[in-house]
């Protein structure tokens, strides 16, 4: 591994900025790197002739002193944003070949700022999943292993390929899309810093949909400061999206002061489960007493209605699902698998194009959005989205920011609970109460687990406080330190 | 007099409530830029968002709500400070999302009211229940190949109201009326062309019957009927036919049917069983719409006067009567004509002119109002030449036919044809004097008590003047000169 692999953004900025190095050295050897990890898995496509075409870019612009705010960053794009003239698939074979003649918000908005793309990141078919094994393209092979043990580790999903690329050195630093946890969870998996921006931060229009009401673009990167960068990159109003919100975008760097004196950490009750493994608990404790060294104050609060947050996510979000899914049907783009009729062509396009996890979902939205059962799922589910919003208003009266575990395990073997949908949706336990009040959540690596593998602590924040989320987040990083290296890179440990 | 289907078992009555689909005039689509135009070659007029590519979002068309309140001012409705889009969820070739963004638990417009203008000049209140807006679909087009079907997305977006009636409507007549007024009423309001066969305006047409006092009976509902005579067909068919059904002892089924135009008829479609799921749910992509209540009241200060209003003042302002005034108010061209026409001259001369020899020759002609050789000024100079004596009401005809072969003004016809009235007494009393003169056994048999050939000595007299003569003053010196 070339010592450019190890940077961060920061860091590669600066040394562009004296010269040290150009993006497109930068790039090359985030290429190189790609092709040497090939076997993680983390990209669907890659790009090397589009990335170097925009690292050469880059340096015109930097040598002519126009250079963005990521100008010359080399990032993995999650295959869920469209990108005009690259293959978008949301790992689906729905999807396969489908090229769009159009550039998300998002990604358009970091191709501005100067980002080089690498290529499309692997994920969850249609976001949908907590292990990166739903993609039509195969799963994806966290850089971590076990002490003493080769077994594959999932990196956790949905953002799983960008979570990877991201830990393996093979990007600088990658997109994700977070539903109800698929930024944070897989951030902690692999040992990086994954942000859920707050809803409406980051424009949705032309990401592809997975949950309307929930799905948020946000940055997965190795430092806070990174995450700090890229989001102001990524964000910002959009006339195009309706739930985008118009907001200034502030220069999230400016909060990284390191200065938490006086603020208050709200430690939720409610996020003391049984069965959480032991070590879970302990990084938490840890988090909250590097807090209260640095000068906060840690207050025990309680979100009442946390344990029904699960259940109304996995109601809304296949609702929303099932609707969103209905536009591919064969007709206009994708797959399209003929049939005897129209309503055959239907069947077999989406029966052979969906996986098992995505017909899953699609299924139980229906269900639940059917007439008779669409009070006491759909309706009861909104109203207890409601109650899980007015605990965080609540609980926000009285502290600044909350601190809690990111994921109720460390990354687990490719293959274990594959077998069993509910105790993978309990992977998202501690990520989805946020999702469902719109509120931004940050995950940062703090250690290793007892296995060797990343743990990861969780803060939330106030709707569009993503600043105090990055200074305290900014903060724990300092605290925990964390420098261990995976496995599984460019170039090896 | 009440519309009554005769049964065996007595008489039925016919309950009727219609669900008007209106496409709203705007430039553009409810949640995209794509244009609304008519006539586009197929898919000419498609967005991403109307394609529902990967990704794509809504956003709500200022215009079209605009459009949609200034709609729900002009029925008198309530209107609604938030309402909401929901999806309404089917799968269907023209449906590209695989749902429809519509208004469902709460329209943007509540309840209001239609007056309906019946024969005779009566008039009668008819509720409305709702209004909402909601995007059309594509089209199907099945006929282009063998085996296949085509479809054009020119369409799939477009703003529609759905305009929903109480179920007030008793007769194929009032039917026919209510369509009528609220397409007046649209156009008037310039939010919905009302062309029907354009398809910019269809109906669904909700039937039942029952004995008249009793509860209401079961309903069909006809759907996308595209006039207002096919209305008034499948309401005369509809109701027959449940009378049948239920007389010879059977149940209506509720159901969705279509009309067959080829021979006047209802069919099923499908019966309540098969009827979709539509899964309606709030739009995720769209915020609740939130009106600001100072914009409806910028909407309201622009709206026009409407039929009703206007009825009103031709009735009250220019005497006319209710039947006139009612058939020149339907159209708001026709109205804004007879208000040019009218303007400055006795308006029920005017009336009787524009709904007289104006639109009879309109008629005749195949003409619209707009491509008239005669304006509504030219129109209103001839009156004024009536009104101040310079011609009589009969040569008035003859100048009109000419004016509508050379478009020329009123007074350069009667110039150039010399059709002045003759209101000097010189020349009708010398005419007079020499009719007298040639006729003395004519003037003796007047004198001796056949006091009717006055009328023989007018029509001579205007003889004798080209017809020039004012009909008033011949009578008058005729009655002197003849009474010696």
């Amino acid at each position: 591994m070339s010592n450019l692999n190890n940077l961060t953004i920061s860091d590669a900025l600066d040394g562009m900025e004296k010269g040290d190095f150009s993006a497109r050295e930068l790039t090359e050897a985030h290429i190189s790197a790609m092709e040497k990890t090939r076997e993680l898995n983390a990209y669907i496509v890659e790009t090397p002739e589009i990335a170097l075409e925009m690292a050469d870019a880059s340096d015109k612009k930097r040598a002519a002193g126009d250079a963005g705010l990521m100008e010359g960053i080399p990032i993995a794009m999650k295959d869920l944003f469209c990108t005009e003239g690259t293959q978008t698939t949301a790992a689906s074979r729905i999807l396969d070949g489908f090229v769009p003649t159009y550039e998300s918000t998002v990604s358009g908005n970091l191709w501005n700022a100067g980002a080089v793309m690498l290529g499309k990141s692997n994920l969850d078919q249609f976001a949908m999943g907590s292990a990166n094994i739903t993609s039509y393209y195969g799963n994806v092979i966290n850089p971590w292993q076990r002490k003493d043990s080769d077994a594959q580790l999932t990196p956790g999903g949905s953002s799983g390929g960008s979570a990877a690329s991201v830990a393996a050195r093979s990007a600088m630093a990658a997109t994700g899309t977070d539903t109800g946890g698929s930024i944070r969870q897989p951030a902690a998996f692999s040992g990086i810093v994954g942000l859920k921006p707050t809803y409406g931060r980051c424009s949705r229009w032309g990401v592809i949909a997975f949950a309307s009401s929930l799905d948020q673009a946000g940055p997965m990167t190795r430092s806070v400061r990174d995450a700090a960068i890229m989001l102001e990159a990524m964000a910002g109003y959009d006339a195009k999206d309706s739930t985008s919100v118009n907001v200034a975008v502030p220069c999230y760097q400016k909060a990284l002061t390191g200065d938490i004196r006086g603020l208050k950490v709200g430690i939720p009750k409610e996020y003391r489960m049984d069965g959480t493994p032991k070590e879970i608990d302990e990084a938490w404790e840890q988090g909250i007493e590097w807090l209260k060294s640095a000068g906060a104050e840690p207050v025990e609060i309680s979100l009442p209605h946390t344990k029904y947050a699960l259940p109304a996510y996995y109601i809304i979000a296949p609702a929303e699902c099932s609707s969103n899914l209905a536009r591919y049907d064969g007709v206009r783009y994708g797959l399209r698998v003929d049939g005897e009729s129209l309503d055959d062509m239907y069947e077999r396009t989406r029966g052979e194009g969906f996986g098992d996890e995505v017909k899953r979902r699609i299924l139980i939205g229906t269900y639940v959005l059917s007439a008779g059962y669409y009070d006491a799922y759909y309706n009861k589910a909104r109203r207890v989205r409601t109650l899980i919003a007015n605990d965080f208003k609540k609980a926000y009266e009285s502290v600044d920011v909350i601190l809690t575990p990111t994921a109720p395990s460390p990354a687990f073997g490719i293959g274990e609970k594959m077998d069993d949908p509910i105790a993978m949706y309990l992977n998202d336990v501690f990520t989805v109460p946020a999702s469902l009040a719109g509120l931004p959540g940050i995950s940062i690596p703090t250690g290793l687990s007892s296995e060797g593998t990343p743990l990861g602590l969780q803060l939330l924040g106030k709707a569009f406080d993503e600043e105090t989320v990055l200074k305290v987040a900014g903060v724990v990083e300092e605290a925990a330190g964390f420098s261990a290296l995976p496995q599984l890179m460019a170039g090896g440990k | 007099m009440s519309y009554r289907i005769k049964g065996n078992t007595g008489e039925w009555e016919v309950v009727i409530g219609l669900e008007v689909h209106a496409q709203v005039i705007s430039k553009s689509k409810l949640f995209s830029g794509a244009a609304t135009k008519f006539g586009a070659d197929p898919n000419h007029h498609v967005s991403l968002v109307d394609a529902a590519m990967p990704g794509m979002l809504p956003v709500l068309n200022k215009e079209v709500v605009e459009q949609g309140v200034r709609t729900g001012l002009g029925l008198r409705a309530q209107i609604n400070m938030k309402s909401v889009f929901e999806r309404k969820n089917y799968f269907y070739a023209d449906l590209p999302q695989g749902y429809q963004i519509s208004q469902f638990l709460e329209p943007i417009v509540g309840e209001g009211t239609i007056t309906l203008d019946l024969e005779g000049g009566d008039v009668r209140e008819v509720g409305v229940e709702r209004m909402h807006l909601e995007q059309d679909a594509g089209k199907s087009v099945h006929d282009q190949h063998p085996t296949q079907s085509y479809i054009d997305l020119n369409r799939s977006g477009v703003a529609l109201m759905e305009i929903v009636s109480k179920p007030d409507l008793r007769s194929p007549e009032e039917a026919g009326a209510y369509l009528r007024k609220l397409r007046s009423i649209l156009r008037y309001l310039g939010t919905c062309d009302g062309n029907m066969d354009e398809g910019s305006m269809r109906a669904d047409v909700n039937v039942s019957v029952r004995k008249p006092g009793d509860e209401l009976g079961t309903r069909t509902e006809t759907k996308n009927v595209n006039s207002i005579r096919y209305v008034q067909q499948t309401i005369e068919h509809e109701s027959k036919r449940q009378v049948k059904i239920l007389e010879e002892g059977g149940e209506i089924v509720q159901e969705t049917r279509l009309f067959d135009a080829s021979n006047g008829t209802t069919r099923s479609m499908r019966s309540k069983e098969e009827a979709h799921d539509y899964r309606y749910f709030p739009d995720p992509d769209l915020l609740p719409l939130v009106l600001d209540p100072a914009w409806v009241e910028e909407i309201k200060a622009t709206i026009p006067e409407l039929p009703d209003e206007k009825k009103e003042r031709f009735i009250n302002d220019f005497g006319l009567s209710a039947y006139d005034a009612g058939i020149l108010v339907a159209d708001r061209e026709k109205a804004m004509f007879y208000e040019e026409v009218a303007e400055g001259r006795d308006p029920k001369l005017a009336a009787n002119w524009v709904m007289g020899d104006f639109f009879g020759a309109l008629n005749k002609s195949g003409l619209s109002l707009d491509a008239s050789p005669v304006s509504a000024k030219q129109l209103g100079g001839l009156i004024g030449l009536i009104k101040d004596n310079t011609i009589s009401g009969r040569i008035a005809k003859e100048v009109f036919e000419v004016m509508w072969e050379t478009s020329k003004d009123a007074d350069t016809i009667v110039e150039e044809k010399g059709l002045k009235q003759i209101t000097d007494t010189g020349p009708i009393e010398a005419a007079i004097d020499e009719i007298m003169a040639a006729n003395p056994e004519q003037v003796d048999a007047f004198r001796g008590g056949n006091e009717k050939l006055i009328g023989w000595f007018v029509g001579q007299t205007m003889k004798a003047t080209g017809g020039k003569a004012n009909p008033g003053m011949v009578n008058q010196l005729l009655k002197k000169k003849l009474a010696g």
